[in-house]
């Protein structure tokens, strides 16, 4: 029977949690600093995605779909590891591991969230336009007032699912040396190799950090009223 | 008269589908038209039409003068003359009947926002509805939220104004409230043209009654003669059918 001693994760605290997961001290890293721009970025591209896959127009429509398809098909891994090595070639200049894994999660992510608010739009009936229409709104006035806040609050549960799967995702970034929340343990283990205290601790910073979303997600849903 | 609305020769099809079938009807202005006819017959096409929900492939739509077939025409004002009323509302369901009313004459008009609100209050008043303009649609009844479609419909000030089967959703006891706000319309002089079932409006309101029939308009008659003396036999037909009981 092994003996636990959490005292490993007390005395590495600061450097757990505010270098690798807030992202301040001498290595550029953070979970929390990668995951928010992520999000928020991956899912205004999504926005353009999912609209693009949307559009009437088919130089735009196909593009969209193709990216859809491509990115939805390989691994997240593969992508984070084409962005480490073929980035710096293709802008001949070197990338900072954030600059990198950024890249990866937003393309990445895009296509997923893409897809996602495909759907939700998609699930605001078609009267909505029309009756948008008829009262002479224009085709980008109507996205904007009328399908699109009806979209979102169909897309919560959803989009939050894929929120959560990108948040946890962001600890594959460790991978190419980004001082994240799981480079952080992972560093700390080779020094003290406490890894089941170590890896036990981590697991419960990202459940409750997962598990906060989720229940947030829940009081938007019934915060945002009636049909 | 003049004339508000023309179709002249007008066409359309859905893939194969000739669902429009040289069609010609003049709606003069001031003037209540009841559309009636079989379920695929094309009453409604025809009023889509009108304000360019659907497009039509062959013949010409004046409205007001302007044709609106052509490729250069003015979308956003045409639907500024010409108000719609759906069988399924289509409220915003994420607004206030207030702002479901408002929507248009601010986005569109650019109206300042107590300009619009003032505009709103009014009709919801003309529509009977005043105390319910805080609401949500969910909290409407259907015969409310039917008005409040009215109301938003006649937001634009158009001069205009299409009714699809605006009564077919409602149950029974709702119908009458919104005919009632219909025929307050029609009285004040509202060009409308209403695709109906409800034969008892028709002979009250309409000056003339359509009836179409396999994309065809078989028969044009002010209401009286429509009813007393149709002279088809698919009129004579539908009708037994839909005054039978």
């Amino acid at each position: 029977m092994v003996m636990l001693d959490f005292g490993v994760v007390w005395r590495n605290l600061p450097f757990l949690l505010i270098q690798g997961f807030l992202g301040f001290g001498n290595f550029v890293g953070g979970t929390l600093r990668l995951a928010i721009p992520a999000i928020v970025l991956g899912f205004v591209l999504g926005i353009f995605i999912g609209l693009g896959r949307l559009a009437p127009q088919a130089w735009i429509r196909l593009p969209a779909t193709l990216y859809v398809e491509f990115f939805r098909g390989v691994p997240l891994v593969m992508v984070i590891f084409w962005m480490w090595f073929i980035m710096p070639i293709v802008l001949q200049t070197a990338i900072p591991e954030f600059g990198v894994a950024l890249a990866a999660f937003v393309i990445f992510e895009a296509a997923y969230l893409g897809e996602i608010v495909r759907a939700g739009i998609q699930s605001v009936p078609r009267g909505q336009v029309e009756a948008a229409t008829a009262v002479g709104l224009t085709g980008a006035q109507t996205m904007r007032h009328v399908v699109l806040p009806q979209a979102l609050k169909n897309m919560i549960p959803s989009l939050v699912t894929q929120f959560i799967v990108l948040f946890k995702d962001t600890s594959l970034a460790s991978i190419i040396g980004f001082m994240d929340l799981t480079k952080a343990a992972q560093v700390v283990n080779n020094r003290e190799i406490r890894p089941f205290e170590l890896y036990l601790f981590i697991a419960v910073i990202y459940w409750v950090c997962t598990y906060s979303m989720s229940r947030y997600a829940r009081h938007l849903e019934r915060r945002l009223g009636p049909a | 008269m003049a004339a508000a609305i023309e179709f002249r020769g007008v066409n359309k099809w859905f893939g194969p589908l000739h669902v429009l079938q040289d069609v010609d009807l003049t709606v003069e202005a001031g003037e209540v038209v009841v559309v009636c006819g079989p379920s695929g017959s094309g009453k409604s096409t025809l009023i889509r039409c009108v304000n360019r929900l659907e497009v039509i492939q062959k013949g010409e739509i004046v409205v007001h003068g302007q044709s609106i077939t052509g490729p250069r025409v003015h979308l956003s004002r045409l639907r500024a003359e010409v108000g719609m009323v759906f069988q399924s509302f289509n409220l915003f369901p994420h607004m206030t009947a207030l702002e479901n009313v408002m929507l248009a004459p601010v986005k569109v008009k650019g109206l300042p926002g107590a300009g619009a609100e003032k505009i709103a209050r009014d009709l919801l008043e003309r529509v009977r509805i005043p105390e319910q303009a805080d609401h949500y649609p969910a909290n409407l009844s259907g015969g409310q939220q039917q008005r409040v479609a009215i109301a938003r419909a006649l937001a634009m000030q158009p001069r205009i104004m299409l009714f699809d089967e605006p009564t077919s959703a409602l149950d029974p006891e709702m119908i009458n409230e919104v005919l009632e706000v219909m025929t307050d319309l029609a009285r004040e002089g509202m060009t409308m043209m209403v695709v109906s079932h409800e034969m008892g409006f028709a002979r009250r309101v309409a000056h003339r009654v359509v009836f179409m029939d396999g994309g065809q308009v078989v028969e044009v008659q002010p209401p009286e003669a429509f009813f007393a003396a149709p002279t088809s036999d698919r009129t004579k037909d539908f009708l037994s059918k839909i005054l039978s009981h």
